[in-house]
């Protein structure tokens, strides 16, 4: 794979249409992540940009999701993990050992593959986030974030009147709403996505799609995902990853319908992957 | 005599299973029905046989006749082949061996168990029946809430609460020794301890746990309580030779290495998947510790407690040595006092008759201790299911 491919397909202000208005929130330029010997990540670069939602596709083990997790950094957590290059979120590098990775991850949250909702109750895990971070100062105005948070995930009305009971109580499809609320509490500008529906079933799905949708006025939102069909539905923008470099990146529609390179159309139509 | 029942009963064993097997794997005739089980299967249902009847008749001959008869090893081959001949002869095309052997396994494995069940009743029984013989010579009120514990004295007196008290002491003291260092010996070695270090400290920690009791009993008597008693007297302190500070910070250590080991397996075993979460709304590793890591770990954490607490409560050496037999009813740790355990031994220590209360006194604490280990554990459970925050 030639290391200039990237550079070539990053979108271009005449490409996609999704970015007319927006600018850019996160920026990459020739990244590369290891794990130990292994390189997961190739000479990645690549623009998102604000109140969109980016799909990441591409086959399993293609680093889509090791570069997701450099965005807020949870790759830190991976003692082995190696990452050079420039990542910047709102024009500041990320990865400057002046930054605090608290603050950043406050400000570029995350939604995993499998729901992890907290052993506590449903007002605790919203409530979580604010607490540590001091964003309310009394019960009243946490109360009020809690409220705001589960009405944005689209689950307040599901459970208002069982606050206190466990999270891990509710279903799985009501559990990821409940960590993306608990997401959206510490008021962050980034979310990141990790499949967050491979554990769901379809209704749940949709839900979650939906969720997105109306996210994305707001957020900028960057999802990975398995399913063609949701990257087609619920992004703007999709990248292309194969064996741990960006193939292709741009128009969500252009993508799916007059993809530029052969190994996205091989992709997309099933040829492979 | 025990040597050739057993060989016996080995050879039978071994002699069955290839005659089973064999006369299986002769039943198969080209063209015939298939055999149900392997022929393997028929030779261990027989030998399973070979083995149940010969150990059982070994046993009750030796039970009637005693151990040194030469009627037992005949007693096991008879035996032996009384259970096998019938099994063997059953064996057949459609005969299910590998069903019936089965239930053989099941069998001894239920019976295995039953053993520690019934013994551990057994033992609960026969400290019971002792304890009410004691009650007859002694009240059980006078016993329960005597405030004076002298056995060997005239008359002699047997209040409970002066050694209740020295045991809950030196509990506490060892707890609140142990408690701290341990868990957060387990926090480090879990969450911050690069893996190398961690492969390198817990068994250290471990070897700690494998000192016997007896070496750290004259640790405490000979190091530690002078250094207690020579530090209290500097700063004017009157402190006993042998003192509950002294045995219950010795049996801390011993406990150490129990909380954190069991406790550091409980927060490893919390899913990665929940730090992740924690991380990712921007919470530092130790608001993640704290109010995530430990609440779901909770349960596992209050067991190892209270491992720990049964196990301080029950330690007799170290009281032995470093707390002394004085049976002072106080809550000074500085002053010496004495232990459940500690006057068990020394009542059941050399020559007794027993039928004197001062003997039959030790059931009685046995009791009283066993009592008080099953409390804790009751304890232990409620708050547990309380307070626990499951995670799956």
């Amino acid at each position: 794979m030639n290391a200039h491919v990237p550079h070539q397909t990053l979108v271009t202000p005449e490409k996609p249409r999704a970015l007319a208005s927006g600018q850019f929130k996160v920026t990459a330029r020739d990244v590369d992540v290891y794990y130990g010997e292994k390189q997961a990540i190739k000479k990645l670069s690549i623009d998102i940009p604000d109140r969109a939602v980016s799909a990441f596709i591409g086959p399993s083990g293609c680093g889509k999701s090791t570069f997701l997790r450099c965005i807020n950094r949870m790759n830190d957590t991976i003692p082995t993990c190696k990452v050079t290059g420039l990542i910047d979120v709102d024009k500041h590098d990320i990865y400057d050992p002046k930054i605090d990775v608290v603050q950043l991850r406050a400000k570029v949250g995350m939604v995993f593959q499998k729901p992890n909702p907290f052993p506590k109750s449903i007002f605790e895990n919203v409530a979580y986030g604010p607490r540590i971070h001091g964003l309310a100062a009394g019960k009243t105005e946490l109360d009020e974030i809690v409220e705001k948070s589960l009405r944005k995930a689209g689950l307040w009305e599901e459970v208002k009147d069982r606050l206190a009971q466990p999270g891990t109580g509710l279903s799985g499809g009501q559990q990821q709403r409940l960590c993306i609320a608990r997401a959206i509490a510490v008021n962050p500008e980034v979310i990141l996505m990790d499949e967050p529906c491979s554990a769901l079933d379809p209704i749940a799905t949709a839900r979650i799609e939906e969720l997105i949708d109306e996210l994305r006025q707001n957020y900028c939102i960057v999802i990975v995902t398995h399913s063609m069909q949701q990257a087609a539905r619920v992004s703007q923008l999709t990248a292309f990853f194969h064996l741990g470099t960006l193939v292709e990146y741009g128009d969500t529609d252009e993508m799916f319908t007059a993809p530029q390179e052969k190994r996205t159309q091989d992709y997309i139509t099933g040829r492979f992957g | 005599m025990f040597l050739w029942t057993v060989l016996l009963i080995v050879l039978m064993s071994a002699i069955a299973y290839v005659a089973g097997r064999s006369r299986a794997a002769g039943l198969v005739v080209a063209d015939g029905p298939r055999l149900h089980s392997l022929p393997s299967y028929h030779g261990l249902l027989v030998a399973a046989g070979a083995m149940l009847g010969g150990l059982a008749l070994a046993i009750l001959s030796a039970l009637v006749l005693g151990t040194q008869s030469v009627v037992t090893p005949a007693a096991a081959v008879i035996g032996a082949a009384i259970a096998a001949v019938p099994l063997y002869s059953r064996s057949a095309a459609d005969f299910r061996a590998r069903n019936a052997f089965e239930r053989v396994v099941l069998v001894v494995l239920v019976a295995c168990s039953a053993v520690a069940v019934l013994t551990t009743i057994g033992i609960v029984f026969s400290v019971l029946f002792e304890t009410m013989i004691f009650f007859r010579s002694v009240s059980p009120i006078e016993f329960l809430f005597g405030s004076h514990w002298s056995p060997t004295g005239t008359p002699a007196s047997f209040g409970l609460i002066p050694l209740l008290v020295g045991t809950l002491l030196i509990t506490v003291i060892a707890i609140a020794v142990a408690g701290p260092l341990g868990l957060l010996s387990a926090i480090y070695m879990a969450e911050y301890a690069s893996p190398r270090l961690r492969n390198v400290l817990k068994p250290v920690l471990e070897i700690l746990a494998g000192i016997p009791t007896v070496v750290l009993g004259f640790f405490a008597a000979l190091t530690v309580a002078p250094l207690i008693r020579r530090t209290g007297e500097a700063i004017g302190l009157d402190v006993a030779s042998e003192s509950a500070l002294a045995a219950g910070l010795v049996m801390g250590m011993m406990i150490v290495p129990l909380i954190s080991s069991l406790s550091d397996d409980i927060i490893n075993a919390v899913p990665q998947s929940l730090r992740d979460g924690s991380y990712a709304m921007g919470a530092t590793k130790s608001e993640t510790i704290k109010r995530v890591v430990l609440p779901a770990a909770l349960p596992g954490i209050v067991s190892a407690f209270m491992l720990a607490i049964s196990r301080a409560v029950g330690e007799t050496m170290i009281v032995v040595m470093a707390a002394g037999l004085a049976a002072n009813l106080s809550i000074n740790p500085l002053d010496a006092v004495t232990t459940i355990t500690v006057q068990i031994a020394t009542l059941l220590v050399g020559d007794q008759e027993f039928d004197s209360p001062k003997t039959l006194s030790a059931f009685a604490l046995g009791f009283v201790l066993f009592f008080f280990t099953l409390a804790l554990n009751y304890i232990a459970l409620r708050i547990v299911q309380k307070y626990r925050e499951q995670y799956d």
